[in-house]
């Protein structure tokens, strides 16, 4: 009923030699067929193809490494510098440099920490290690700092001189692990800032200070004291 | 049929032609019934574009446009702020992945205030994506942690860790679904279409890692607080009675930016990136560190590492 052109219709003209038109058919179907088949083993081969090609590259490929924007570490701007009790006529505190001072005192190398000063930086806190002030401060020229090695470092250069001892951390801040930084994960579309070691890592005192915590949310879940309460209240 | 033969009667006088027609218009009333009774959901404070909207995966871009354009007119009228909402593609061969240092966390949570600020959470919860759990050295077992402690962190002896969404591989929340509003895009972000959601809240009962939360209430935030730069999928203000959960900041991510709580961290303990690029951040933690992912033995594949400094 739905198919009635392969019904033998007396008009109809190819009806008049059945055998002719029925070879004819068949010829077609078989030709589809193979037409068929063949295009199921090309889409079953490239199929293959494409699991070989995915299983052999690891990673699709990506945007050339080039033109990436820059990642900027923010080092000091050079030697810091110390606050006198004097103010200027604006009333800020007039700021010397180190050398101010340090060029006509002699250094002595018994001092260990703040604590054996009679001077000046009293109440520096202290606390790194069995470091001394002259372990890093560089006695010949205090706008620098000095490796263990007496090589001069610059206090920009800051992380020259942390790594001396703290290589894993540098290891780890040169692979993008250790540091935090700020801006974007794809230098293609964009820059980024890092920190160097004191600007999270007060050196005199490096381990991370306590802080209080900023409050907690205030849901159910989080609550284990009030979801006690509940819980017992019931009395499973 | 032969249409020749005359109509037979029945013995109850009434035709067999009449009875199909009785039949076929009862058939016709019930699926027409059935079609308008979603009808009956319909609330007052459902506008009819709203109630007709379809899931994002069917709309065309114009549809979209259009949403996105009324959603920030609502924003207007009901937050009185001004914002831009976008919708942003996954980036073809990225594949997000996250990773977090606890040797270095001290459980400040400024990434769950950073990620309260980012992704306009409901004030008055304090609300965020992220939870920062207090654990006893020498178990790992997040079920025992207190993700309400109150005092200077770090405590001696504890640790810290922040649990947020996973974005597993084999996501269980989505395959409880039962209206697909939440699924897997192809930069490995589990989303919400919030618009689509009825709030049945299987999905919260199905992530092991607490990561799903509800909207009990219309969020409540002052119109200067709320983050203007907004996606549909991620950050937008939340209807009431949805789920949510975290993207990965997929409005800064896709565009190549960091995660806000990344950014807000003061440690470092962060590390984001692309697990396809081998030169990425991510993959030089995976190459490098002794990572471990949270009940792994749920196989659900994480894209969210954890790792100790050795």
């Amino acid at each position: 009923m739905f198919t009635p052109e392969l019904r033998p219709q007396p008009d109809d003209v190819a009806a008049r030699k059945p055998g002719g038109r029925w070879s004819w058919m068949q010829a077609v179907i078989i030709i589809l067929g193979l037409l068929a088949v063949a295009g199921l083993a090309v889409g079953v081969l490239q199929a293959a193809d494409a699991a070989k090609g995915t299983a052999k590259s690891e990673s699709p490929v990506l945007p050339a490494k080039t033109n990436l924007f820059p990642v900027v570490i923010k080092r000091p701007p050079g030697p810091p510098q110390v606050k006198t009790s004097l103010t200027n006529f604006q009333g800020q505190p007039v700021l010397v440099s180190c050398s101010s001072c340090h060029t006509t005192t002699k250094p002595n190398l018994e001092n260990r920490s703040a604590a054996d000063l009679d001077q000046f930086h009293q109440g520096l806190k202290y606390q790194h290690g069995n470091l001394t002030c002259l372990s890093c401060h560089n006695s010949g020229n205090y706008d620098t700092l000095r490796l263990a090695d007496t090589q001069t470092v610059e206090f920009a250069d800051n992380m020259t001189l942390c790594s001396q001892c703290h290589g894993p951390q540098r290891r780890d801040y040169e692979r993008g692990l250790h540091g935090g930084m700020n801006g974007h994960w794809d230098l293609t579309r964009g820059g980024r800032t890092r920190n160097t070691c004191i600007n999270c890592h007060d050196p005199h005192t490096p381990k991370f200070p306590q802080v209080l915590p900023v409050l907690p949310p205030r849901d159910r879940i989080s609550i284990p004291a009030a979801h006690a309460a509940t819980t017992g209240s019931t009395a499973h | 049929m032969n249409h020749a033969t005359p109509e037979t009667e029945t013995s109850t006088g009434v035709s067999r032609r009449t009875a199909l027609k009785g039949f076929g218009a009862m058939l016709g009333a019930a699926a027409f019934a059935k079609a308008i009774a979603p009808l009956t959901e319909w609330t007052r404070d459902l506008s009819v574009d709203q109630f007709l909207q379809k899931h994002y995966k069917e709309l065309s871009h114009i549809d979209l446009q259009i949403i996105l354009r009324r959603l920030e007119k609502e924003t207007k009228e009901n937050y009185g702020a001004d914002v831009s909402i976008q919708d942003y593609k996954p980036q073809p061969g990225v594949k997000f992945g996250y990773a977090l240092n606890l040797s270095v966390c001290i459980g400040c949570r400024k990434c769950a205030e950073a990620c309260h600020l980012e992704n306009n959470h409901d004030r008055p919860s304090h609300q965020s994506y992220i939870r920062v759990f207090e654990m006893s050295k020498g178990s790992l077992d997040m079920e025992k942690g207190n993700a309400h402690y109150d005092h200077p962190v770090p405590q001696k002896d504890k640790f810290y860790m922040p649990v947020q969404c996973h974005q597993c591989d084999h996501p269980p929340c989505v395959s409880v679904c039962p209206v697909e509003a939440t699924w897997k895009e192809a930069d490995g972000i589990v989303v919400v279409d919030y618009n689509w959601c009825i709030g049945c809240r299987y999905c919260e009962a199905a992530c092991p890692y607490h990561a799903r939360r509800f909207n009990w209430s219309k969020p409540q935030i002052p119109a200067n607080e709320i983050n203007p730069n907004q996606s549909y999928l991620s950050n937008r203000v939340r209807p009431q009675g949805v789920m949510e959960k975290c993207t990965f900041c997929l409005h800064r991510t896709r565009n190549g930016k960091l995660p806000a709580c990344l950014e807000a961290c003061p440690t470092g303990a962060r590390v984001f990136g692309n697990l396809l690029d081998p030169d990425s951040e991510i993959r030089q933690v995976l190459a490098h560190k002794r990572v471990f992912v949270l009940k792994e033995e749920l196989g659900l594949k994480p894209n969210f590492f954890y790792f100790f400094d050795v």
